[in-house]
């Protein structure tokens, strides 16, 4: 995108290129865009333009329990919705929820990766125990999890049972089951985060290093005033990554606390889907749904500058 | 000299130390569900997590008392046909962007960038509004037609299309090759990473799909395995506990060695992704 973007700026460049490449316009080109871009164009069409569409359309409308829409209020929902204090909760809890995921993914992966990129015998053997998390899928994760926050007979009941510490009910305090959310989430991101990090811990040119350890310098000080700037961008990458990941959280929570208890971990795509298929208000879900493609098309669009510097570069 | 040595040895040791803790905590979710897997019910809800009464008999339960064979085959063909698909048409989208010159070229590519900006957790509403009004509802069609392609897959692919070197189309001009043939002789095979990339990536993706699925699929016909493990869950009257981990250790075992086998294409895939 980006390669062709700086040459946007320059005209004559442009023109310059295709020349040389021998493209021009012409029909046949047109006949085969048509049929090699059409499939795609249709889905997209059908399947992310149109809903998005008809789903700011709702917004702005009030809704039957049929879904059809009744009476235009423009903005109305919006204005409802933001100082309805069931959703300022909501959304209080949706950003605890993601800052806590992003902080903790990134500083634990970043502990791992720096761990892993030792030049130690046998290393390859953690780097991919490390990164196994990746192939865990939500249920999968949630049925692991379940079992260790159990109160009666899970593992971390059995814990405190072993040294006589008071049992933590991790799904029916609403703070715990927060933690028990995010736990499950950072536990699950750690793999490919992990691997990431590791890949741009790697691409570090070793010569900083050396010159580092020459001057005597601590390794602590090499990992804050090397590692950590050097890899900046991809640790930028990464966040993104995760931020977007965790505003879009649904499956753990519906496995794991259904939203509660007492709507502690009433997330934004939970409130998404209850809204609209357990109570069948579908102007409030469709308002909910809008903001959260605020929310992710701007995180997005931070990730393609981040991708613009590094084509260009 | 022996003291830099000491020094040297007691620092490794430490890393060793280190680096074991981190997998046992990293490992220990799993090892708890597949040990509790091979325990009766029975022996976890007592807490007696020390038992030796050892057996298979959970797995048996869970492939002979429960459709999980079903779940994995229903999901098994939609990740399949949903990976095919993707390459086929991801690919095809890119060859247009990369070597195609035609009217609107910007705007359209525009468009699949902003795709790549929109949740489709945010489009549920419309999207089961029109996959019910083709009658698709509790149908593999339904989990597969909304994914067919993806504008994240167009954009990974054209990056790599790009790097394809310029002799090459000179030289198929040059034999005469018109653009399906360049396209599926030349070009598809040169990019081979990228598509290995891709069709894990929309593999795996498929397969953990959740939220969609639970909408349009009700019955086991057509139930994916992610679903069908809560349904396992919630079934139950009193938690067998043994068998519901049986059932997460059969499905969690083989992505866990596609991943392995695999992990030289998915790193290397991964961070150029993360680069270009």
């Amino acid at each position: 995108m980006l390669k062709t973007s700086t040459t946007d700026v320059v005209p004559e460049k442009k023109v310059q290129a295709k020349q040389r490449q021998g493209f021009k316009l012409n029909a046949k080109d047109k006949y085969y865009a048509s049929i090699f871009l059409g499939p795609s164009l249709l889905i997209l069409g059908l399947f992310v333009f149109y809903p998005m569409i008809k789903t700011l359309y709702i917004s702005m409308f009030l809704t039957n329990t049929l879904g059809n829409t009744t009476v235009f209020v423009g903005l109305g929902n919006y204005v409802k919705l933001i100082s309805a204090p069931d959703f300022i909760s909501s959304m209080m809890v949706t950003i605890l929820y993601v800052v806590a995921v992003t902080i903790l993914t990134i500083a634990l992966g970043l502990l791992l990766a720096n761990l892993a990129s030792q030049k130690l015998p046998g290393i390859s053997i953690f780097r991919t125990l490390y990164s196994v998390t990746m192939g865990v899928s939500v249920s999968v994760a949630a049925i692991f999890w379940l079992f260790i926050f159990n109160p009666s007979t899970g593992f971390f009941a059995l814990m405190s049972g072993w040294f006589n510490l008071p049992v933590v009910n991790w799904l029916t305090s609403p703070a715990n089951a927060m933690w028990a959310v995010i736990i499950t989430t950072v536990w699950m991101n750690l793999g490919f985060t992990f691997l990431i990090l590791l890949g741009a811990i790697e691409s570090v040119p070793r010569t900083l290093y050396e010159a580092a350890d020459v001057e005597g310098v601590s390794s602590r000080y090499q990992f804050f005033h090397i590692t950590i700037p050097m890899i900046s961008p991809t640790l930028f990458f990464v966040s993104t990554i995760t931020i977007i990941g965790a505003f879009k959280s649904f499956g753990l929570i519906d496995l794991i606390t259904k939203g509660g208890p007492t709507n502690a971990t009433n997330m934004l795509v939970y409130r998404i889907y209850k809204d609209a298929f357990y109570s069948g208000n579908y102007a409030k879900s469709s308002t909910e749904a809008i903001i959260l493609t605020v929310i992710i098309a701007f995180f997005t669009l931070l990730q393609f500058k981040f991708l613009e510097k590094k084509v260009n570069y | 000299m022996a003291n830099f040595d000491e020094s040297a040895i007691l620092k490794r040791v430490f890393s060793y130390i280190l680096l074991i803790a981190l997998a046992v905590v990293i490992l220990a979710p799993f090892f708890i569900g597949i040990w509790a897997s091979f325990l009766p019910t029975m022996d976890i809800a007592k807490g007696d997590l020390f038992s030796t009464n050892v057996s298979f008999n959970n797995y048996v339960s869970a492939f002979t008392k429960t459709p999980i064979l079903r779940y994995l085959a229903n999901t098994v063909v939609i990740a399949t046909v949903t990976m095919f698909a993707q390459l086929i048409f991801c690919s095809m989208s890119a060859y247009a962007f990369v070597f195609l010159k035609f009217k609107y070229q910007k705007t359209i590519f525009s468009l699949f960038l902003i795709t790549m900006m929109l949740p489709f957790e945010a489009e549920i509403i419309p999207n089961f509004a029109t996959i019910k009004s083709m009658g698709l509802l509790d149908n593999y069609a339904a989990l597969i037609i909304p994914f067919l392609t993806s504008a994240f897959g167009t954009f990974m692919l054209r990056q790599s299309f790009m790097q394809t070197p310029a002799e090459l189309k000179e030289a198929s001009d040059i034999e005469g090759l018109n653009h399906f043939q360049f396209y599926w002789h030349i070009v598809l095979p040169y990019n081979k990473i990228s598509m290995i990339t891709l069709g894990a990536y929309s593999f795996l993706g498929a397969w953990n799909q959740y939220l969609w699925p639970m909408l349009t699929t009700f019955s086991n016909n057509s139930r994916v395995i992610q679903n069908g493990l809560k349904q396992l869950q919630s079934e139950e009257t009193f938690n067998d506990w043994g068998m519901i981990q049986a059932s997460a250790a059969i499905i969690v075992i083989p992505t866990i060695i596609v991943l392995f086998v695999g992990q030289h294409y998915f790193k290397s895939g991964m961070n150029e992704g993360a680069v270009k």
